[in-house]
C-alpha cells in the first residue's frame, strides 16, 4: 500500500475522492494475515506472534504478496492468539510464534494448516472459516464485526469501510433536529446501563439553556470481567469518534471529552491516535469538512475509581475534583460539566450512531425487541467454554448466549446462575434461562443490563460467597459519601462473611432483605441503589443455600472453607502419596504402600490441594 | 413564590429554596445531620429524605437538595420514609453507639437498638467541618480522604496542617462533637478523629492573656486588610 500524503479534507466530495482512491489502491483479493492485537491476545503472547509473522514475510520477500494487519479484539478470546487469513476468512486459533512459518508458506501455496483450525467440540469436525465457528454463528456483529477489518491506528482502514460517510451525510444533508429525530426513531437506548433513550437525551440537552454544551464519551468501564467498551475503543476508535461528532452536531456542542480509565493504556493510545488522524484529515476540529461546524475532543484519563463511571462523579473528576456523585434533581443534560448542559453517552452508544445514520432508523430498529433495539455486546466470562466478547441482537435468550455461543459449561458441570449487569447486577437462575435479553426483561427478574458483563457460574459456585464477593467489591468502590451505601454495604459484607464462616444467625436473611431495601431506596446515586441486587437475587433464587449455611452450618457447593471438611476415603485410597507431597502444612501422613493415608484435621487448612491432585476421588469434600 | 403542599399543609415558598428550608420556615420538622444553612447542601446523611409526587410519580428525594416547584406534594413521614430513616439511624447507631447526638436522634426516630455489630466512632462523615473550612473559613485545611468504607476525615497525609489557622470552626459546626478543641496555656489543641495538631495562641500586650490563635489573627488581618497591630490587644483590653 502506498503511503498517502495527508490532506485536510474540506468538502464531502474530497472525502469521497479520498475514499475511492484508498479502495482503488487495495486489491480485494490480496492475501492479508489479520492478527488480533487486542488486550486478551496480547496477554496470550500475540506480540511474539506478530513479530514472527513479520520476520517470515520479510524472509520470504513476500511484502508485496501478503499484507499483515494488526487489529483490535474480534471476541473469541478463549482461543487466542487469533489469526485470520483474508479474504477467505480462514481462522487459526491458539497460534504460537512457531506456527508463523508454516502458516505463511502454506497460505502462499493456497493451502490450509489443518492442525490450527478450530474443532467443533460437538461434532469433532474441524472448521475452516471464521463465520462458520459456532461462537460467531449466532452473533450479529454490527459493531464488533469491523474490528478484524481495521487496524485501529490507520484511519484509511476505517475510511475504506465507509467511515465518516455518516458524518458527511449529517453535516451536508440533515439539520440537527433531523438527526435527533432519526436517533429517536431508531429506538437506541444508552448502553452504559441505564437504558435511557439516547435521542431524548440529545434533545433535552440541545434545548437546555447554557453558554456552551459539552459532549462526553464514558469509557470508564470498571465492572470486574467486563471489556466491551475497552475492545471497541481499542479496536475501532474512529466509530466512537464519528458518533461523538454527529452527536455534537445534533446537540450543538463544540467541545468533547473521552473519559477513559488509565488502566486501559491501549484504549488511551488508540483514541489519541484516532483524534490526531481525524484532526489531520479535517474530520475533527475547526470547520469540519468545510461545513463550518467546529468540534474538538480531548482525552481525560481516569484514575480507576469504579464510581467515576457514574455520570456526575465522572464530571466531577473531569473538573479535577474528587470523583463523587451528586444528586441529579437537576439533570446533567441541563447542568453538567462546569454547570453547563452536558450530554454523556457510553462508548457502545456512540459507536451505534454512525450505523443508524448510515443505514437509517428503520433498518436499525428491525433488530431487537419492542423496547430495546439493536445489538448488545456482552463480555461472557466465568465458568463458560468460550470466554470472550459476544455481540447479539436484543431479544436473544440467555440460553442461546450461554450454550450456543458460549459453548456451555466446562467439564460437563451443571449451570447454576449467570450474573448480568456487573457487580450490582443480579444472579439469574436456570429457570430464567429462556428469558429474552433486553433492558426490561432483565430488570423484571431482579437483574439489569448494566453495561454488559455476563459472569457464568456452575454448580461449584456458592451463591452466598458470590454475593459476598460482589458486596466486598462495592464496599471498596462506593465513594463513601452517603450513609446507606457506605455503612450499609459494610454491614452487608459483615453479615455475609459471618454466614460463610458458619456464624450466621437466625434472622440474618430477613435483616439482609430489610437492609437491602433501605440501601436501594435511600442511597444518593445508582451505585448504592443497585448495590443490593446481588444479595437480593441470590436470596430470591437460592434461599435454600443461605439457609443451609445458617441452619445446618453447611456450604452445599463446598466453597466456604469454614464449613467444609476434607476426608480420606479409605476404601479408595491406595496410599500413592501424591496428596502427601502437595499438602503445604504436612497434615497428611503416608502409612506405607497400599495403605490409606491419614489426614490430621487439626493441621488441615482446607486449601483443597489434596482434593485437586487426587485422581481416584479418594479425597472427599464434605 | 410557589405553592406546595407538605404533609397536607399548603405553604408558600420562594423559588430556589429547598424543601427542607421551606419546611423549617413553616415549622415542619424534618430530621437531618449534614445540613447547615451556611454551607452548600450535601445530601449525605439521607435523614432528610421526603417523598415527592409530581406527574403522578412518587420518589424519595433529599429535601436539603430538592428545590420547591409549583404544585409539589411532599410527604415527610410516610411509612416508606420512616422505614428508611430508621435503618439509617440503626447504621449510625452501630457506628457511634456512644454518641449522645446519635443516641438522642435514634430514640426520637423510634430506634432503641441496632441490629449490627458495634463500633466506637464519633464522626459520621457528614463533611460539615470540611465544607465550613472550605466555604466559610476559606482555607481547606481538612478534607475527606480514602474511598468507601475506608473514608475518613483528616488533613492531607494525616500531617499537621500548615494552612489550618486554628479557628475551631470545624469543632463548632460538628453535629456529633467528634472534634476536640482545647486551649492550654499558650497552645490550642485541635483533635480531629484521625489526627491532631497544635497552634500557638497570641498573648495580649496589655493583660498578658493568651486569647486567639496567631495564625487566625494574621489571616484576618490579611483578609480584611487591617493594620498589623490591629490585634495586639485582646477584646477586653481594646479601647
Amino acid at each position: 500500500m502506498a503511503k498517502r500524503k495527508t490532506k485536510r479534507l474540506s468538502s464531502p466530495q474530497e472525502l469521497e475522492a479520498l475514499r475511492e482512491s484508498i479502495i482503488k489502491d487495495r486489491d480485494p483479493n490480496q492475501t492479508c494475515i489479520v492478527i488480533c492485537g487486542g488486550t486478551g491476545c496480547l496477554a496470550l503472547g500475540a506480540q511474539e506472534v506478530i513479530a514472527a509473522f513479520r520476520r517470515e514475510i520479510e524472509k520470504g520477500g513476500l511484502e508485496k504478496k501478503v499484507d499483515i494487519r494488526i487489529t483490535g479484539c474480534p471476541g473469541f478470546c478463549e482461543r487466542g492468539p487469533l489469526v485470520v487469513i483474508k479474504p477467505k476468512n480462514i481462522l487459526y486459533q491458539q497460534v504460537k510464534s512457531e506456527d508463523a512459518a508454516e502458516i505463511v508458506s502454506e497460505t502462499v501455496k493456497g493451502n490450509i494448516v489443518d492442525r490450527l483450525l478450530y474443532t467443533d467440540p460437538d461434532t469433532g469436525q474441524k472448521i475452516t472459516y471464521e463465520h462458520e465457528v459456532p461462537f460467531y454463528k449466532k452473533q450479529k456483529r454490527l459493531l464488533l464485526g469491523d474490528n478484524s477489518n481495521i487496524d485501529p491506528t490507520i484511519i484509511e482502514d476505517y475510511l475504506a469501510l465507509g467511515g465518516y460517510a455518516a458524518l458527511s451525510k449529517v453535516l451536508f444533508g440533515m439539520s440537527p433536529e433531523q438527526v435527533i429525530a432519526e436517533v429517536k426513531k431508531s429506538g437506541l437506548r444508552g448502553r452504559g446501563g441505564g437504558g435511557f433513550p439516547t435521542g431524548v437525551k440529545w434533545e433535552t440537552c440541545r434545548q437546555a439553556q447554557g453558554n456552551t454544551r459539552y459532549i462526553i464519551c464514558n469509557c470508564d468501564e470498571g465492572d470486574p470481567g467486563a471489556f466491551m467498551d475497552r475492545s471497541l475503543m481499542e479496536g475501532n476508535p474512529h466509530s466512537v469518534l464519528e458518533g461523538m461528532i454527529i452527536g455534537a452536531y445534533a446537540i450543538g456542542g463544540h467541545e468533547g471529552y473521552i473519559y477513559v480509565r488509565n488502566e486501559y493504556p491501549l484504549a488511551v493510545k488508540n483514541a489519541r491516535i484516532a483524534i490526531e488522524q481525524a484532526e489531520e484529515h479535517g474530520l475533527l476540529g475547526k470547520n469540519i469538512l468545510g461545513s463550518g461546524f467546529d468540534f474538538s475532543v480531548k482525552i481525560s484519563r481516569g484514575g480507576g475509581a469504579f464510581v467515576c463511571g457514574e455520570s456526575t462523579a465522572l464530571m466531577a473528576s473531569l473538573e479535577g475534583k474528587v470523583g463523587e456523585p451528586r444528586a441529579k434533581y437537576v439533570h446533567t443534560v441541563e447542568k453538567g460539566l462546569w454547570e453547563q448542559p452536558t450530554d454523556l453517552n457510553n462508548v457502545e452508544t456512540w459507536a451505534n450512531v454512525p450505523l443508524i445514520i448510515k443505514n437509517g432508523a428503520d433498518w436499525y430498529s428491525k433488530v431487537g425487541t419492542e423496547g430495546s433495539k439493536g445489538t448488545k455486546i456482552f463480555s461472557l466470562v466465568g465458568k463458560i467454554n468460550n470466554t470472550g466478547l459476544v455481540e447479539v441482537p436484543m431479544g436473544i435468550t440467555l440460553r442461546e448466549i450461554i450454550y450456543d455461543i458460549g459453548g456451555g459449561i466446562p467439564g460437563g458441570k451443571k449451570f447454576k446462575a449467570v450474573q448480568t449487569g456487573g457487580p450490582s447486577g443480579g444472579c439469574i437462575p436456570e429457570s430464567s434461562l429462556d428469558l429474552p435479553v433486553d433492558f426490561d426483561q432483565l430488570t423484571k427478574v431482579g437483574s439489569m443490563m448494566g453495561s454488559g458483563g455476563m459472569i457464568v457460574m456452575d454448580e461449584n459456585s456458592c451463591m452466598v460467597d458470590i454475593a459476598k464477593y460482589f458486596i466486598s467489591f462495592l464496599e471498596g468502590e462506593s465513594c463513601g459519601k452517603c450513609v446507606p451505601c457506605r455503612e450499609g454495604l459494610k454491614r452487608m459484607g459483615q453479615i455475609l462473611t459471618d454466614i460463610t464462616e458458619g456464624k450466621g444467625k437466625e434472622g440474618d436473611i430477613e435483616l439482609l432483605e430489610r437492609l437491602s431495601a433501605a440501601i436501594a431506596d435511600s442511597s444518593l446515586c445508582a451505585l448504592g441503589s443497585t448495590a443490593p441486587n446481588p444479595v437480593l437475587t441470590t436470596i430470591r433464587y437460592f434461599r435454600d443455600e443461605y439457609e443451609a449455611h445458617i441452619k445446618d452450618r453447611r456450604c452445599p457447593a463446598g466453597v466456604c472453607k469454614e464449613l467444609i471438611t476434607y476426608l480420606i476415603n479409605e476404601e479408595k485410597c491406595p496410599g500413592c502419596g501424591l496428596c502427601v507431597k502437595v499438602c503445604p502444612v504436612e497434615a497428611i501422613t503416608s502409612m506405607g504402600k497400599k495403605k490409606p493415608v491419614v489426614l490430621d484435621q487439626e493441621k488441615c487448612i482446607k486449601c483443597g490441594a489434596c482434593y485437586d491432585v487426587c485422581n481416584l476421588d479418594a479425597v472427599i469434600k464434605k | 413564590m410557589v405553592t406546595l403542599t407538605i404533609d397536607g399543609r399548603e405553604i408558600q415558598a420562594e423559588e430556589g429554596t429547598t424543601i427542607l428550608e421551606a419546611a423549617r420556615e413553616n415549622n415542619i420538622y424534618i430530621p437531618s445531620l449534614c445540613y447547615h444553612e451556611e454551607v452548600t447542601p450535601y445530601g449525605a446523611c439521607r435523614l432528610c429524605l421526603v417523598e415527592v409526587a409530581r406527574n403522578r410519580r412518587e420518589r424519595l428525594v433529599a429535601s436539603c437538595l430538592y428545590e420547591v416547584v409549583e404544585g409539589l406534594v411532599v410527604k415527610t413521614n410516610s411509612e416508606r420514609i420512616v422505614n428508611n430513616r430508621r435503618m439509617i439511624m440503626e447504621l449510625l447507631l452501630a457506628r457511634c453507639p456512644n454518641n449522645k447526638t446519635i443516641q438522642d436522634l435514634a430514640r426520637q426516630l423510634g430506634v432503641e437498638k441496632t441490629s449490627f455489630k458495634l463500633e466506637d466512632k464519633q464522626c459520621i462523615l457528614c463533611a460539615l467541618c470540611v465544607r465550613v473550612c472550605q466555604e466559610v473559613v476559606g482555607v481547606s485545611a481538612i478534607s475527606l480522604v480514602n474511598r468507601g468504607v475506608d473514608r475518613q476525615m483528616a488533613t492531607p497525609f494525616y500531617e499537621p496542617s500548615d494552612v489550618c489557622i486554628g479557628c475551631g470552626a470545624c469543632a463548632y459546626v460538628c453535629p456529633t462533637g467528634a472534634i476536640g478543641f482545647e486551649d492550654v496555656g499558650d497552645t490550642r489543641h485541635i483533635r480531629w478523629p484521625n489526627n491532631e495538631m497544635e497552634c500557638k495562641l497570641k498573648k495580649c500586650k496589655t493583660c498578658g492573656q493568651y486569647w486567639a490563635p496567631e495564625k487566625q489573627l494574621d489571616y484576618i488581618i490579611k483578609r480584611a486588610n487591617l493594620s498589623p497591630d490591629a490585634f495586639d490587644n485582646c477584646p477586653d483590653c481594646r479601647d
